[in-house]
């Protein structure tokens, strides 16, 4: 177990890379600390895979330095690192039976064989193996096969931390439920660190205490998946997590109303302010759950036109246009749409300004 | 994944299966005809029965024929497999490297058999070959595959390793190159030494390669002709003398024909029953009931 | 470090794969009493007249000619047949599927030598003897088995919804054959033809038996070095030499595609 520091690590596939956009990774900066639960949430060709095998040592990064508890392993290899690592697809050892397939990563190590053993019925229990244990791998389901790459990755009990890299893609939704709620499980006794790679943000949000967003190649904004959802640093982080994702409108600023076309909403004031200051170009966000639909027009509202409704079930996205952009809004269910036009209620608290894509706080 | 029943699909089958029915039943029919008669002259032959069969399967030049013929398969694949296996391993996977490679290993493959004969001829000569001369005059080893079996057993092995190599390493490199990386980094991630590397990941995985790999070259290496006939004749003696040598001999030189049918059709049987055993024995492996 | 001892010892494996023919280039360049008469690693008075002799007689070039005519009608026929049945066999499951591709696998069994004298009656009693067509066809009691073969390993890694989408949109099986699943394995052709064009080259028994004088393949007509004086090693060298050039300009034009193949893990 290990705290893991990434010193200004940036990693081009090319030889002689020319300029910023040959970077897969452009500037990763970070500390993780011991024992915690890490996911990395992004889109696909974001740079996920990348940056985790940079950790693991399978690519060693064009720039940077990577610590474990303070000593450089940048140049090691993985085998010399003592980290674990799953991947997206189960990676099996087909001539070997299941129980054997757990106890590799252990016997490489020379461990004594009654640890071994002690090891791999704990793990197999952990994650409902053990009546495979004398089958050949190869013959399983991808479920099972799944849960053999996982369980290698977690027999070694020393290991500075867990990488996953999108472990659950070929796992049925239902028993992805159960696979996570397994891996916290794990996690919580263990208390090793984890850090869980995935383009799935209920996957990120439900599993880890601390979600890193990554977008093009850098990480753009770290926190509680509440801090994530209500203070997103970036547009890329608003649009991203939600569902759906936060509004944004192009906008100019007049005093601390944002003008809109012709609309015009009211700010913050301080945010205003620091709005004037910004440099780039001016946009309001706001999440559709905070977006307010009312009937009648009242002071600070904006005209919209409904064009759509979808019914969830438990809420409603209503699809509005407001000044030719569209808009989107959760509406509880009990709450009536009033048809055509509506009036749109902008909270001063849950309407934020960003400026060239980076939040104004 | 099941496959779509449907009984139309023959109408796809038909011209395969008129070609080749055509290349292969009709002389088949023949052969079959001559091995249960005496032709004595055009037009006038005599049913003999299995008269021919017995003649064959007693003469002791064709179970000497048999023998060197497992012998050399036998040794073929026991050179072959490890060698081109090992030669896959050390190819490169990416670059100017790769196709350079291919085209280099291929090149023998793509030679006419006879002038591969002709090029050992020339080669192992000891009076103008490479290494005939360097071996009697640099090394001092006297050699002659002319006049001794074993350096004439010797120049064969080294032609047909020569000549048939680059398929098994063609064949291994592109089952090598049909696993994911995720295996390789997988194996990095659990401490896996080379050995095991290439014992748990590359192996198994070869396996469907191999196979046909495997089974090619004891098809091939068992029908064996041109390049040893241009080499050696068969001889010194009969010490080279492989089954398609010695048939060749009796059907098409002394024109013994109904000895050379029978003959033939018991050729056809030993490599179709050694290929099955072969293929039931490599599919049993690769399942591997056992752990 | 490695990395290293493994690239000498591939480069050690491909010297001693090119020391044979580098040898018979050599010879082809020197005349027979020049060969006859001293050992040398490299040609000390080269001459071209080995090839000059060849590239004036006509029974000589005319040899080349032959050759590739039978291959090429060869490969073609091979490919025309095998690639339906393929599909068949990678596609569907009708009565005696399985049987049949055994006995098709057991062609590429049978000794050669086998099939020589029938298959020289036959000819005969059809009147295709030496022709172009007769050993064309008698190549394909080998070639297309192995084409089947191959083939059907490249189509049965296409996903069946594919052919699945094609017929929901209204598209024959014919047209979607040509149009949409032929291009998708070109790379399966292009190996198949490969290997039909190799074992074809390289066959001598049937291609000779079944020729006289009108489609005489090089290979055959090699053996006429060996004349009343003895062996001419400088012209047969030479001869050698030129039945390598087809084969090492067809690999040169699809090395690309080998290494696209071998990158699909499929041969």
């Amino acid at each position: 177990m290990a705290r893991i520091e990434l010193n200004e690590i940036a990693h081009s596939y090319m030889a002689k890379p020319k300029g910023e956009s040959d970077y897969a990774l452009k500037r990763i900066h970070n500390v993780w600390d011991d024992g915690s639960a890490f996911a990395l949430l992004g889109p696909s060709g974001c740079g996920k895979t990348t940056l985790l095998n940079i950790i693991s040592g399978l690519i060693t990064p064009s720039k940077g330095r990577v610590l474990y508890d303070g000593k450089d392993v940048t140049e090691l290899p993985p085998e010399k690192r003592n980290i674990a690592q799953v991947f997206q697809f189960p990676v099996l050892y087909d001539t070997m039976s299941v129980f054997n397939n757990l106890a590799f990563p252990l016997r490489n190590r020379g461990i004594h064989e009654t640890q071994v053993k002690k090891r791999v019925l704990e793990v197999a229990e952990a994650l409902d193996l053990t009546p495979f244990l004398n089958m050949r791998a190869a013959g399983l389901a991808a479920d099972a096969k799944q849960k053999i790459s996982l369980g290698r990755g977690l027999v070694r009990s020393n290991v500075a931390a867990i990488l996953f890299d999108e472990p659950l893609t070929v796992i049925d939704p239902q028993m992805k439920w159960d696979l996570r709620r397994k891996l916290k499980e794990i996690h919580e006794q263990l208390m090793q660190t984890f850090i869980y790679v995935t383009h799935d943000q209920v996957e990120a949000l439900t599993f880890a205490d601390q979600v890193g967003v990554m977008f093009e190649g850098e990480i753009v904004q770290i926190g509680s998946p509440q801090d994530l959802f209500e203070k997103p640093e970036h547009r890329f982080v608003g649009y991203f997590i939600g569902s759906p994702g936060m509004n944004f409108l192009e906008c100019t600023l007049e005093g601390n109303v944002a003008r809109v076309d012709g609309a015009g909403i009211v700010l913050d004031e301080q945010i205003a302010a620091k709005g004037h200051r910004a440099r780039g170009k001016l946009e309001l966000g706001i999440r559709p759950i905070y977006l307010e639909i009312h009937a009648e027009s009242a002071n600070g509202m904006v005209p919209a036109d409904v064009r759509a409704v979808e019914d969830l079930g438990s809420y409603k996205i209503v699809t509005l246009t407001l000044a030719g952009k569209t808009l989107k809004a959760n509406l509880p269910e009990d709450q009536p749409v009033p048809e055509g036009q509506v009036w749109l209620g902008f909270p001063p608290q849950w309407t934020k300004l960003f400026a060239d894509g980076w939040l104004i706080k | 994944m099941e496959k779509w029943p449907n009984n139309k699909a023959w109408f796809l089958v038909i011209p395969v299966f008129v070609i080749v029915a055509f290349s292969a039943f009709i002389p088949l029919m023949t052969v079959i005809n001559y091995s249960l008669q005496d032709i004595l002259a055009p037009g006038q032959s005599v049913f003999v029965g299995t008269e021919w069969y017995k003649e064959i399967l007693s003469d002791y030049r064709l179970h000497e024929a048999l023998w060197r013929q497992f012998l050399f398969s036998g040794l073929v694949l026991l050179i072959e497999m490890p060698l081109g296996i090992l030669i896959a391993l050390a190819m490169p996977k990416r670059g100017w490297g790769v196709p350079a490679s291919l085209v280099t290993i291929a090149l023998p493959l793509l030679i006419p058999w006879n002038t591969i004969g002709t090029i050992w001829i020339i080669f192992t000569r000891p009076d103008i070959g490479l290494f005939g001369f360097g071996m009697n005059n640099l090394l001092g080893i006297p050699f002659d595959h002319t006049a001794s079996s074993l350096d004439a057993w010797i120049t064969v092995m080294l032609m047909e390793v020569w000549h048939w190599t680059p398929l098994v390493a063609l064949l291994a490199y592109a089952g090598l190159r049909a696993i994911p990386e995720a295996y390789y980094q997988a194996a990095r991630i659990d401490g896996a030494s080379a050995w095991s590397t290439f014992f748990y990941i590359q192996l198994p995985k070869m396996r469907g390669v191999l196979t046909i790999a495997f089974l090619l070259r004891f098809m091939d290496s068992f029908l064996i002709y041109a390049e040893p006939f241009v080499l050696t004749g068969g001889g010194p003696g009969n010490s080279t003398t492989f089954l398609s040598i010695y048939l060749v001999k009796i059907a098409l030189l002394q024109f013994d024909l109904g000895p050379g049918a029978a003959f033939s059709l018991i050729y056809f049987v030993i490599v179709l029953s050694f290929s099955f055993i072969f293929y039931q024995a490599l599919l049993r492996v690769g399942k591997g009931e056992t752990v | 470090m490695k990395v290293k001892k493994k690239t000498i010892g591939l480069v050690v494996y491909f010297i001693l794969l090119m020391l044979p023919i580098y040898w018979m280039l050599n010879m082809s360049l020197r005349s027979n009493a020049d060969i006859l008469a001293f050992f040398t690693l490299y040609p000390k008075n080269i001459t071209f007249a080995n090839y000059i002799k060849i590239f004036t007689d006509s029974s000589w070039y005319m040899g080349y000619v032959n050759s590739i005519i039978y291959v090429a009608l060869n490969t073609v026929i091979s490919l025309s047949v095998a690639l339906p049945a393929a599909y068949a066999f990678s596609r569907y499951q009708f009565v005696g599927d399985k049987q049949l591709f055994f006995w098709l696998l057991t062609n590429r069994m049978a000794p050669v030598a086998v099939f020589a004298l029938p298959f020289f009656q036959l000819y005969s009693t059809i009147g295709l003897l030496d022709t172009h067509i007769a050993v064309a066809l008698s190549h394909c009691l080998f070639n297309v088995p192995l084409a089947v073969w191959i083939l059907e390993g490249f189509m049965s890694g296409v996903p069946r919804e594919i052919d699945e989408t094609a017929f929901i949109d209204g598209y024959s099986l014919p047209r979607f054959f040509i149009t949409i699943f032929i291009p998708m394995i070109r790379a399966g052709v292009g190996v198949t033809a490969f290997f039909c064009f190799m074992f074809s080259w390289v066959e001598l028994l049937l291609a000779r038996t079944l020729t006289v004088t009108n489609a005489k393949p090089i290979s055959a007509i090699m053996t006429r070095t060996i004349s009343a004086t003895g062996l001419d090693y400088g012209l047969l060298a030479a001869a050698g030499m030129l039945t390598i050039v087809p084969g090492a300009l067809v690999i040169w034009f699809v090395r690309n595609h080998m290494a696209k193949g071998f990158a699909l893990g499929r041969v």
